[in-house]
């Protein structure tokens, strides 16, 4: 095929033809382009003319397995191993997608190693000897090492944008590179619900680098929800930096993920259906979330909103003199 | 004995990477390691790795090509390691110039590289990274997934073929898994007969040999002109 009749057809053949030194006369074939590369061209490059074929050729045919739409990820099923001790972790608990699911315990119990297990789905080959089912079955072990179909994605707090684009620009790399179809409609879905949850809104052209933490949160997971091919979203506590965490669980949700959260903060927490309880390396109680816990999750998210209403008050430089009555009243009579 | 080349620009966090894969074979495999370490000009690495018990060495190329310098010396290091009764030998070497190529045909070739280096660069680099088997990305745990993802694509853009994982080098995640693939090295007896995945960067102009003076009546040799019409 003429290279001019390819970059029509498959548009991301011009990320492989725009690293080459030399630009491909649109009229003639690839082989003949790729064939008539001069050798001093060559040796920069550090690559040989059959190498080229043949890297070419790859190129195409994994540019298309990016495009192809994967069975869609039903449910994730952990089967116990064992703990730091060798005592068995009588467990086997299934997760289907749009749940949420808190991980809990203290530093060092595991919840990182729980994490890793259903990353790496683990077959009885990692130090807990757990056991991981995709869809009730016993994943390919191609899928391990995929990177189209990476099972996982991470939001932690410790993350940040580094890439010197726009919101705009990076968006539309992020887009490209998942070579998803209506790519500004896409976009300016993940912009709107970013700007909802985050409060203090951002416009497109903004640097990724100069959001603030909550802008860059909330950017990151409705970029995640719409943009990440992965069906499980891993999350490392969501700090509270006045985004509104509830509504961004929920988009996650909505788009179908299972979410995994390890936090310690109780309205995050109690968010979730469930919450597994991580000691010595192994879950020790899988603990379901009752109505009275979520009757509880209304009180902690009013008392979460005054103070978020303090902390705006001071923001915008009103003075605290007076604190509403519900936080006086827990505490007041004791202290003042 | 096994034998793995590990390569990746500087600071990339190989050896960071390494210890911890050394440490999970260490201990799930109880394999005995070695690890050579090429370096330019200095390099204090050796005690890291010793003090995880593995045998080391250093090479310091000083004024020569590094990579020039790795391939040279790649046969004696092999029988070092297998006079030493070593399972598996690592040669870790930083790819200075980006156009470095220290693979060896059949022997297990790993190329490291960091999120934070920029999405271009997986593009930039030549040999190092396009003929590698595995490519270990790190840094991935501060950068976001978006970012994570648009690097792995681009890395996948370059080396169609290589295994892409990621292991974080502080916490050690995704070492476990990235040892996994450092199991299946080819073992070697000696390396006669084999050769480089692909040619090194050339050389051998007056520079080479020690001139310091510019211009054009003292460059001799291997030179090229840039075209700046």
């Amino acid at each position: 095929m003429r290279v001019g009749q390819i970059l029509k057809l498959y548009p991301y053949a011009e990320d492989f033809f725009s690293v080459l030194p030399v630009t491909p006369n649109p009229k003639v074939t690839v082989t003949e382009f790729l064939l008539g590369i001069e050798d001093e061209v060559l040796q920069d490059l550090g690559q040989g003319t059959e190498d080229l074929i043949k890297r070419f050729n790859e190129f195409m045919r994994q540019m298309e397995q990016v495009k192809k739409v994967v069975d869609p990820i039903r449910s994730i099923t952990i089967i116990g191993g064992q703990d730091k001790c060798g005592n068995a972790e009588d467990v086997c608990l299934t997760i289907r997608a749009g749940e949420i699911i808190c991980i809990v315990g203290p530093t060092g119990s595991g919840k990182s190693r729980l994490l890793a297990d259903i990353e790496w789905l683990a077959q009885r080959d990692t130090p807990t000897g757990r056991n991981i089912l995709v869809n009730d079955r016993i994943p390919d072990a191609e899928w391990r090492y995929s990177t189209q179909h990476k099972l996982v994605a991470q939001l932690s707090q410790n993350m940040n944008f580094v890439m010197d684009l726009t919101v705009s620009e990076f968006l539309q790399m992020h887009a490209e590179s998942r070579m998803v179809q209506d790519i500004d409609t896409v976009i300016s879905n993940v912009i709107n619900h970013a700007n909802r949850f985050a409060g203090e809104q951002f416009s497109t052209d903004t640097p990724v680098t100069s959001l603030s933490g909550g802008q860059s949160r909330a950017l990151m997971i409705a970029d995640t929800a719409y943009l990440s091919a992965s069906p499980v979203v891993l999350i490392d506590e969501i700090e509270n930096a006045g985004i509104d965490r509830q509504s961004a669980l929920k988009l996650l949700v909505d788009k179908q993920k299972i979410v995994l959260m390890a936090t310690h903060d109780p309205i995050l927490a109690l968010m979730g259906n469930r919450r597994l309880v991580i000691n010595n390396g192994k879950i020790s109680k899988i603990l379901t979330t009752t109505d009275s816990e979520r009757r509880n999750l209304t009180i902690l998210e009013k008392l979460d909103q005054q103070l978020t209403n303090v902390r705006n008050a001071l923001r915008y430089g009103e003075s605290i003199d007076r604190l509403p009555e519900t936080l006086i009243g827990l505490w007041g009579e004791k202290v003042i | 004995m096994q034998l793995v080349t590990v390569a990746g620009p500087p600071s990339a966090g190989k050896t960071s990477v390494l210890l911890r894969i050394a440490e999970t074979l260490q201990k799930q495999d109880k394999l005995h390691l070695g690890v050579i370490k090429f370096d330019c000009l200095s390099t204090r690495d050796q005690e890291l790795y010793q003090n995880k018990g593995i045998l080391t060495r250093v090479g310091l190329s000083g004024n020569l090509c590094p990579d020039h310098f790795f391939i040279s010396n790649v046969e004696d290091c092999l029988a070092w390691g297998i006079n030493r009764e070593l399972d598996m030998l690592i040669t870790e070497s930083a790819g200075l110039c980006n156009r470095c190529s220290p693979h060896i045909r059949g022997a297990l070739a790993v190329c490291i590289i960091d999120n934070l280096s920029g999405i271009h660069t997986p593009q930039k680099i030549g040999p190092m990274l396009k003929f590698a088997d595995v490519v270990i990305i790190t840094k991935s745990d501060i950068v976001s997934q978006a970012e994570r993802e648009v690097f792995a694509f681009k890395v996948r853009q370059a080396n169609t073929g290589a295994v892409i994982t990621h292991v974080n080098g502080i916490t050690g995640q995704g070492a476990l898994e990235a040892s996994r693939l450092f199991r299946e090295a080819a073992t070697f007896d000696s390396l006669q007969g084999c050769s480089l995945r692909f040619t090194m960067p050339a050389a051998t102009c007056s520079y080479c040999l020690g001139q310091t003076r510019i211009g054009v009546d003292f460059q001799m040799g291997n030179v090229k002109k840039m075209d700046l019409t």
